[in-house]
């Protein structure tokens, strides 16, 4: 009997409690409409009070990148917030600096929207659309990377600069997470967008990417990305890349040759095996078109089928240091893991790159 | 000054929590955020209100909740189930209160509020008061208010000590939380020569 009592005294506590708690969230943190002025009232977006700043513009369309999908953990996204928002919370300052601080930066997943707020964005950002998009290729490059070609259906057409990178829409059990990805289809092909995805065990964005079916719908947002390349047709590209890290630098390659077929442009590829080589005749049949295109690929771990390899071998930053000339106008582009950053943004300085002209995006 | 159901009366109940039986420097409990959030003034202000008011409400919800249904029912043993998910409950409550209506608290207590929450000196206050002084509702209000200034005093005071000692040259071993073990030990000694002044039982 005194079981039976004390679960049913318990329960009725715990469930009055919960529902009193219900009821005064609905009311208390009830904020009304709060308008939101982007650009000193260019847009103007009316939204619901209580919601985090990044859940209100992605409702309003404007697609702020993030990669942690709000949890405070990425950094990425960062808007100016002139008026409104509140103070930095402490969750905000480790990604903060001391300039962000004065302006007025803040990390949109940890505003809460509670009053009137005037923010300011890029119009970069801005121009970010969300794309209703179809599978028509799947394709292995290696064990454990696929060449993914998507067809874009509404919108039609994407207005990306090469480097620029999509945050593609894959399911959870925690609902639907975004994962970024480079986009290496180049900037004429514009009905299209191909990315190259690797396989990270367990990993929410590839695991979807990989299980998909031509045919199959993906949604994605973008374009997102800062790079620019230089437009001056007379600046060398030299371009460094590791595992699917091959995604953007195609994307730069391809674009360049297709509006500056003189353009001179190196460019360094670093992997394991043969197995993991992949695009390499694409990339050799180009450079017999283009005489100032030139391609090292360099296998760190050559293993017994590799015995008929010719090209280079060890990590890829000894390549670069190798083939580079010192000097001369020069814009660089490195995509892969951090050490291979590292080592080659070293390499790079001593050949006298200033470490403006270095562009990199880093991935584990 | 008696109670009129014998025991001490609320004042006396009153003083004897806030110096006698300080329940941070004599008890030891609420520690944590005592550690974390004594740094400025501005949050041990605001960490001390907040503990005030929740210590003060939830002796008096539990008091009530132990003796109109859990004597009754003869089911003293979920007492702390019970007690902590009222004051688990409450504090969610206060949380959205203040977001709402006092913004500047809010941010100052930020990312401490739900620590009170786990903070075992209110627990404690609510146990203190049923199962050692077994008190009526009127002198638990006055133990669970006393309690809780003694815990926004302490605190206070040793922001005040942890702000003068950041121009003290303490050897590095000492630094950080260990100087304020040490100073709350003598924090503690000094409050023991209230002893004997008033008492809770």
């Amino acid at each position: 009997m005194i079981f039976l009592w004390s679960i049913l005294v318990v329960g009725a506590l715990l469930g009055v409690m919960a529902l009193g708690l219900v009821v005064a969230e609905r009311y208390l943190l009830d904020y009304g409409v709060c308008p939101i002025s982007i650009n000193a009232g260019e847009r103007v977006l009316e939204v619901e009070g209580g919601q985090s700043l990044l859940e209100a513009l992605n409702e309003g369309e404007i697609y702020i990148p993030s990669a942690c999908g709000g949890k405070g953990t990425c950094g990425f996204c960062k808007v100016h917030v002139l008026a409104g928002g509140g103070r930095v919370l402490p969750t905000e300052l480790p990604f903060l600096s001391r300039r962000d601080l004065r302006s007025g930066v803040r990390l949109a997943c940890q505003v809460k929207v509670r009053e009137a707020l005037d923010l300011q964005i890029p119009e970069d950002i801005l121009n970010v659309q969300l794309f209703a998009a179809e599978v028509v290729s799947m394709r292995d490059l290696t064990p454990d990377t696929k060449e993914i070609r998507l067809r874009l259906v509404e919108p039609a057409e994407i207005a990306q600069r090469p480097g620029q990178y999509v945050q593609v829409q894959a399911p959870s059990p925690e609902g639907p997470q975004w994962r970024a990805y480079s986009i290496s289809s180049p900037v004429q092909e514009t009905d299209h967008v191909e990315l190259v995805v690797t396989l990270v065990p367990g990993g929410v964005g590839s695991t979807y990417l990989h299980h998909l079916q031509v045919g199959d719908p993906v949604t994605f947002t973008g374009p997102f990305g800062e790079f620019r390349l230089s437009e001056d047709p007379k600046t060398e590209l030299v371009c460094v890349a590791g595992g699917c890290g091959m995604a953007p630098v195609k994307n730069i390659i391809e674009t360049v040759y297709e509006r500056w077929p003189e353009r001179s442009c190196w460019f360094f590829f670093g992997c394991r095996t043969t197995a993991d080589a992949f695009y390499f005749e694409q990339w050799r049949a180009l450079a017999e078109a283009h005489p100032n295109f030139h391609v090292i690929y360099a296998l760190s771990e050559p293993g017994p089928d590799d015995a008929d390899w010719q090209g280079e071998t060890g990590f890829i930053h000894l390549s670069v240091d190798k083939y580079l000339e010192p000097g001369g106008e020069r814009q660089a582009f490195l995509c892969g893991p951090p050490p291979m950053i590292e080592a080659v943004t070293r390499v790079l300085e001593e050949k006298g790159l200033p470490p403006d002209d270095i562009f990199y995006d880093k991935f584990d | 000054m008696s109670d009129p159901t014998g025991g001490p009366g609320a004042l006396i109940i009153f003083f004897a929590a806030v110096f006698t039986n300080n329940i941070l420097l004599v008890y030891f409990l609420g520690m944590c955020s005592f550690l974390a959030c004594s740094k400025q003034y501005e949050t041990s202000l605001g960490l001390g209100a907040a503990v005030t008011f929740v210590m003060t409400a939830t002796t008096i919800l539990n008091h009530v909740i132990h003796h109109q249904l859990l004597v009754p029912l003869g089911l003293e043993h979920l007492q702390f189930v019970v007690f902590i998910a009222v004051i688990a409950a409450f504090v969610q409550l206060v949380e959205m209160v203040v977001e709402r209506f006092s913004p500047t608290l809010y941010y100052s207590l930020g990312i401490f509020l739900p620590l009170i929450t786990v903070n075992c000196a209110i627990l404690g206050a609510s146990l203190f008061a049923i199962n050692i002084f077994d008190y009526t509702l009127w002198q638990a209000s006055w133990y669970g208010l006393g309690s809780g200034l003694a815990f926004a005093l302490a605190i206070t005071l040793m922001t005040g000590l942890r702000q003068k000692m950041g121009y003290a040259n303490l050897p590095p071993a000492f630094r950080g939380v260990s100087i304020v073990m040490i100073v709350t030990g003598v924090m503690a000694l000094a409050f023991m020569g209230f002893m004997g002044m008033a008492s809770l039982d």
